[in-house]
């Protein structure tokens, strides 16, 4: 008997308690949905983590000084920002950044509570952020401690609603600024609302807003933008070198911590990956309870139909062929449920990022992938059943009612 | 076949149940020699071991003692494969219950020992044609497409006959194949059975009804697991012992 003759006494056999043969599915059903669910939704997480990553500029470096080390909070200096943009090779600019939170007053508005942060001039081309209106202010504007803001979108609309606010006086805490520049609208990226900031110079944020004025200016974050992805390990040694040098530490205890947006995908793909796994567990516990479903239905199949195998091998089925019909038959059921099962869960993995705020994306791999656990599953399990039956003697067999 | 003609050829079979105390000699030393082209009848009282010697004769089963020799092979001491192929190739067994699987037609029921036919490897539409031409030939050609419970008993058994000679067997075996039917339908089947005797076929069938065991060449004559009688004339006997144990 050849397997496609084997297939259709199998889904013959099947057929004839169609009920029973779904329900025995559902555990493969909802395991192999699940599978496939999870891991859309795992996807889908991720590749949002990643763009928004990607968003903050590419090739981007991020030195901040290092938690946990005592007075830490203090070592990364202004004279460091410019220490780097001299020495260190293979860098398209460097953007520091100090951060406040004031009250600002413009045009129609006032408003409180404001993020103002003090940047320098390379923070455009270091964060990949375009302006949508005027310019961004120089590095000579910078120095000279001029007063002037770039707003961010949702800011320059808060106060002057469509007018352009270029030109336009505003009140950043007591300083009154200029307003040069507008960004263009950005949103929410990783927990930040870009559009609801104002930006000045960073010696400006020195000279009026340092709340505590201990020895030089520090600096919260620098960014810097290597040239090429390529250049990025050499520009990370250098400004390690460098700045351990000027910190005079160990470059191999630094008290600063240099990231890289590979860093920060990868602390996030930790979080996804602990949820992933959760989601696997659950997803592994149906397919074994769907197969010990298979199991316990295809014992019963055995018993029931004890004749039928005593007749067949009266007729000169082999003990092969018995354990071969019902071994497709437990993976024609493992596999039917598998086939539903990938149907549910792409269809469920589609809702769910329709209806729902979460991000989901079909990951192709994992319908062969809940396929092959489908048909694992149905031979795993199925292997006894179709072992009892062959095993059977046929005139015992033959002589059960 | 073999020098001295014998299809069938067993020395000394012996068949033991269970173990311990509790064992049953179901047969016991059974000497028996079948012709090609015989029709023999089994006769015994009820428990005298006929169903055990149809078994082992049908490869179904292995005797715990003794030789059996199939058209010169000894097939006493097979492994189960080799003796499924047995009985698919040189077997066609009739049981009194006709064991038909009720969900396929007459003909799918029929085409099963073909499925099981290694040995020729018949496409599909080969094995349906020689299923069609065994109905046929039992007189069924107008039937095949119908399932078991639209047919009546003596038409069910001619389907399992027809699925017993489906596959060319050197012998048809047939364990009490009237014993559910009424005696219309028993002599259908009976007329049945001597039209492939006159055609050729060596049959050996188990019987309790005189009337249908008088149909045959030889009767054999079973009791207490061994072979008491063996002829023409064995009927009288063995049937007056074997009516007398019944009523018993
Ligand atoms: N599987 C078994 N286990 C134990 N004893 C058995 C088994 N099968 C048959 N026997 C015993 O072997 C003896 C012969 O049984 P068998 O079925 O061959 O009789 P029979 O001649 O066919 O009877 P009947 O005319 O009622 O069909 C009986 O005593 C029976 O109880
Ligand atoms: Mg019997």
């Amino acid at each position: 008997m050849n397997l496609s003759e084997t297939f259709k006494v199998a889904w013959e056999g099947l057929a004839l308690n169609k009920v029973r043969s779904f329900l025995t599915t559902l555990g493969v059903i909802i395991g192999v949905a699940s599978v496939i669910m999870m891991l859309a939704v795992s996807a889908g997480a991720e590749a949002a983590i990643a763009e928004q990553i990607n968003a903050l500029g590419a090739n981007l470096i991020i030195i901040s000084p290092m938690r946990g080390v005592p007075g830490a909070g203090r070592t990364l200096l202004y004279d460091d920002v410019e220490a780097i943009i001299e020495n260190v090779r293979g860098i398209d600019g460097v953007s520091a950044e100090f951060q406040t939170v004031q009250d600002v007053r413009g045009g129609t508005g006032n408003l409180s509570d404001i993020s103002v942060l003090g940047v320098t001039s390379d923070f455009p081309g270091v964060r990949d952020y375009e302006l949508s209106d005027g310019r961004f202010f120089t590095a000579e504007e910078n120095e000279r401690k001029l007063k002037v803001a770039v707003l961010g979108y949702g800011i320059a609309r808060d106060l002057f609603g469509e007018e352009s606010p270029i030109g336009q006086q505003i009140t950043i805490g007591s300083t009154k600024m200029t307003v040069i520049g507008m960004m263009e609208e950005k949103g929410m990226v990783a927990d930040v609302d870009y559009d609801g900031r104002v930006y000045i110079p960073i010696t400006v944020m020195y000279q009026k807003f340092n709340p505590t004025r201990i020895g030089s200016d520090r600096v919260r974050t620098i960014y810097v933008k290597a040239e090429s992805k390529e250049a990025m390990d050499s520009v990370i040694n250098q400004i390690t070198v460098l700045l351990a040098e000027r910190h005079d530490v160990d470059p191999a205890q630094p008290d600063f911590n240099i990231q890289t947006q590979q860093d920060i995908i990868s602390t996030q793909e930790a979080t996804t990956e602990a949820f992933r796994n959760l989601l696997a567990w659950v997803a592994g516990v149906s397919l074994v309870v769907g197969g010990i479903g298979i199991m316990n239905i295809m014992l019963v199949s055995v018993t029931e139909r004890t004749r039928e195998i005593g007749l067949r091998q009266a007729l000169g089925a082999r003990p092969r062929d018995v354990l071969l019909q019902f071994l497709i038959e437990a993976v024609t059921l493992s596999l039917v449920g598998g086939l539903v099962g990938v149907l549910v869960g792409v269809g469920g993995a589609e809702l769910l990022g329709r209806l729902g705020d979460m991000r989901t994306a079909i990951v192709p791999a994992s319908v062969p992938l809940a396929f092959g656990a489908a048909a694992a599953v149905g031979i795993f399990f199925g292997y006894y059943p179709a072992t009892k039956a062959a095993q059977l003697d046929p005139i015992e067999a033959l002589r059960r009612e | 076949m073999n020098e001295n003609g014998n299809l069938i050829e067993t020395h000394g079979l012996t068949r033991i149940y269970g173990s311990g105390d509790a064992t049953v000699r179901a047969l016991d030393g059974v000497d028996l020699q079948v012709k090609r082209g015989e029709f023999v009848a089994v006769m015994g009282p009820s428990g005298s071991g006929k169903s055990t010697l149809m078994n082992i004769l049908g490869c179904l089963d292995r005797p715990t003692a003794g030789q059996y020799i199939l058209e010169g092979e000894d097939v006493s001491r097979l492994s189960r494969d080799e003796l499924a192929r047995v009985r698919n190739r040189k077997i066609g067994f009739v049981f009194q219950s006709y064991n038909l699987l009720p969900r396929l037609s007459a003909v799918k029921n029929v085409m099963l020992p073909l499925l099981y036919n290694s040995d020729e490897h018949l496409a599909k539409e080969e094995r349906y044609e020689r299923a069609i031409a065994a109905l046929e030939s039992v007189g069924l050609g107008d039937r095949v497409h119908h399932r078991p419970n639209e047919m009546s008993g003596g038409q069910q058994q001619r389907v399992a006959i027809a699925r017993a000679l489906v596959n060319r067997p050197a012998i048809i075996l047939a364990d009490e194949p009237t014993g559910n039917l009424d005696t219309r339908s028993s002599i259908e089947i009976m007329d049945l059975l001597h039209q492939l005797h006159r055609d050729g076929a060596t049959i050996v069938m188990v019987t309790h009804d005189p009337d249908i065991a008088a149909h045959a060449q030889r009767v054999i004559c079973v009791r207490d697991g061994k072979i008491e009688s063996d002829g023409h004339d064995a009927t009288g006997p063995c049937l007056e012992r074997g009516r007398y144990d019944e009523s018993e």
